[in-house]
């Protein structure tokens, strides 16, 4: 099966974070917000070009490239199957 | 020098209103975009103390991986600072608290300041402070800023904090990780949220101002709203203004009696006529436009602004935070030029940096409606100056994604960097202090600034215009020397010569041309629009005249204030010559070929 990453999340819909590959200066700033494996996160809003998306991390509202979504990888929120 | 106390915290967590509460006017650096990018200081009594205070630049970690992580890390192992306030967002207190626990490895002297009580109880958001001291180990405090409840325990607290009364032990160093589940923690035993229906009218105007559909209709016309509350309301003042100036000089003018001729002349129609004509003609937009723009950044819109044009940010090889740089440079190029710190990539800054004057700016305004209304939609009213002022706006927009690119592609070469803008809750901005601030912090200082320009400047056309050489005004020979280039631009030699001399400040274009015009040093009653156009008319404007001046008004060299700035910024010559070269080659072109197109057809 293939990984299911932020990028992936349609509106309204969470996911708990697997794994942040992307590069380490941004998995720093993504720590710094909170982001780390076993966060949960919702896709909140999508920008009218469909990139980026707007995601709601700890209480905030991150926006973030669709490019870098890519790289963090989920697994289902619970109780919406898998 | 009396004792002091930092403020730290992330961005967005109403720290600067608070710096503002506690210290009022006794403070040092004006932080313009909203943006507390340079350390300002200021201070308040309690009892017979004077407690400093210093804001620090908002910050989500001190990992140093940004500029203003590296100033907060630094003021705060080497700052003359006896204690630490960490503000946190009450709306968001565990992403917060992962900040307050990074300083609190680096001192023990903190005192944790939950802001927006209020905003949070609105939203459903309580929390318990007690249970968040214990865990702290810290004093923990819930205030409003906005409101002012709190403020004086705050302020008592913070008076100890300096005195050194509280001098608690560091925590010990944690991993990144340890700290987030840390927080998440202290959050879950701290924090019970039962959303309201507050929360989901966030929700409901987040996705109305950010979907397909609605994202850029809604921001079209909430530009265009600002531009026609801009445009219709400055209108009364600004003829008020110009009458009063009128009155004043007349006064003046008798007062003098008996003064040499040349000498008056030299004061009043030269400083006094320039001058004037600058506040008169700048001070009403500018005191619309600037509480406006600070109503809308209050409110959180902004960030939304960057969100729905980072996609062709993007396609242009830059940041959509330059979406945020451009709506500062549509106040003043030079502040948008500063706001560039907030984009990370040095890359991508420069791109900002280099195109900020490519989106028309205040001082603009007024040769800009006053080339459309003369020329172009004649009497339309302010709606239809607005709409057109609306479409030279963005044009300047597609001009700065068409440039970023171009210099993405050459000289600006890079990977893209990474996106990541927090889009800030929505909240009830307080209209009296946006009023009040604003006017202070921008348009004193924007105004004040063109004045102290337009003063000598003024006094300098005069002498141009007076001084004779051999058969011709000095005025004359240098207008004479640059019509061949006017004119295959489109243009004449007064018109470019007007540019040039307006180099110190765009406001003055328009006044330098009219007296170059009319020849004899003075100005013109400027609320006599017709009378303008009958002039221009008579000196051979055409409407393709019109167009190219429009143009180039739009498209011509950074003001000395945004070329001392960019300087400043990038520390380097070549970079600022850049950014002189690429707004004005840009206008030199459009101008050369819109005339050369008219001539074609004969327009």
């Amino acid at each position: 099966m293939e990984q299911w990453n932020l990028a992936a999340l349609e509106e309204g819909e969470s996911g708990y974070v697997e794994s942040v590959s992307t590069h380490l200066a941004l998995k720093h700033r993504l720590q710094d917000l909170g982001l780390i494996p076993g966060t949960r996160v919702t896709c909140m809003a999508r920008s009218p070009a469909g990139d980026p998306c707007a995601y709601l991390i700890r209480g905030a509202l991150i926006a973030l490239r669709q490019t870098d979504a890519r790289e963090i990888t989920l697994r289902p929120a619970h109780g919406q199957g898998a | 020098m009396a004792p002091c106390v930092a403020l730290v915290g992330n961005p967005n967590v109403g720290k600067s209103t608070l710096f503002n509460a506690l210290t009022g006017l006794h403070q040092h650096t004006g932080n313009w975009a909203g943006k507390t990018v340079d350390v300002a200081k200021g201070a308040f009594t309690w009892g017979e103390e004077t407690v400093t205070v210093v804001d620090l630049p908002g910050t989500y970690s001190l990992q140093t991986s940004s500029p203003e992580e590296d100033i907060t890390l630094d003021y705060l192992l080497h700052g003359e600072a006896a204690g630490v306030v960490v503000v946190c967002d009450a709306t968001c207190l565990e992403r917060n608290l992962i900040l307050a626990l990074q300083v609190l490895e680096v001192t023990g002297s903190v005192l944790v300041c939950v802001n927006l009580m209020d905003e949070a109880k609105r939203l459903g958001v309580a929390v318990d402070l007690s249970a968040l001291e214990r865990r702290l180990g810290v004093p923990v405090l819930g205030i409003s800023a906005g409101t002012g409840a709190g403020m004086e325990q705050l302020k008592e607290r913070m008076a100890a904090l300096a005195r050194g009364q509280w001098t608690g032990e560091a925590r010990p160093a944690a991993s990144p990780m340890e700290r987030v589940h840390t927080a998440q923690d202290y959050a879950r035993q701290a924090v019970d949220a039962t959303p309201t229906p507050g929360v989901r009218r966030q929700q409901r105007w987040n996705r109305r101002l950010t979907s397909r559909g609605t994202a850029i209709p809604l921001m079209l016309v909430l530009l265009a709203g600002v531009m026609w509350l801009t445009v219709a309301g400055a209108n009364l003042p600004s003829s008020l203004l110009s009458h009063g100036f009128d009155w004043l000089g007349q006064r003046l003018d008798v007062w003098m009696g008996g003064w040499h001729p040349q000498i008056k002349a030299f004061l009043l129609d030269g400083v006094y006529g320039v001058t004037t004509w600058v506040v008169s003609v700048m001070l009403p937009p500018m005191a619309i436009f600037f509480p406006l723009f600070t109503l809308l950044e209050d409110l959180g819109y902004l960030p939304r602004v960057a969100f729905v044009l980072d996609h062709a940010f993007q396609k242009a090889r830059a940041c959509g935070k330059q979406a945020l740089t451009m709506c500062m440079s549509l106040g003043c190029t030079a502040c948008g030029v500063t706001g560039c710190r907030i984009i990370d990539s040095p890359r991508e800054r420069l791109a900002a940096m280099l195109t900020a004057s490519l989106v028309p700016c205040n001082g603009k305004f007024p040769t800009l409606l006053a080339l459309i209304t003369l020329f172009l939609v004649g009497e339309g009213g302010s709606l239809v100056g607005a709409a057109a002022l609306l479409g030279v706006l963005l044009l300047g927009v597609a001009a700065t994604l068409g440039c970023t690119r171009l210099l993405t592609a050459t000289v600006l070469k890079g990977t893209p960097s990474t996106f990541v803008l927090e889009l800030p809750p929505f909240r009830r901005p307080r209209v009296g202090q946006v009023v009040v601030r604003s006017l202070l912090d921008r348009t004193v200082f924007v105004l004040a600034r063109a004045v102290v320009i337009a003063a000598p400047a003024g006094g300098v056309i005069w002498l141009l215009a007076n001084l004779t050489v051999g058969d011709a005004t000095l005025l004359a020979h240098i207008t004479g020397f640059l019509d061949p280039l006017g004119r295959l631009m489109g243009l004449d030699g007064v018109i470019l010569t007007a540019f040039l001399l307006g180099w110190p400040a765009n406001e003055i274009v328009m006044p330098v041309m009219l007296m170059a015009y009319l020849a004899q040093g003075s100005l013109v009653e400027w609320d006599q629009l017709a009378g303008v156009h009958d002039l221009l008319l008579e000196q051979g404007w055409s409407w393709s005249t019109a167009v190219c001046t429009l143009l180039f008004a739009l498209f011509h060299w950074p003001c000395s204030t945004t070329c001392l700035t960019i300087y400043r910024e990038s520390k380097s010559v070549k970079w600022t010559l850049v950014a002189v070269a690429v707004p004005t080659l840009l206008g030199v072109g459009l101008c050369v070929l819109v005339n050369a197109l008219g001539s074609l057809l004969g327009i």
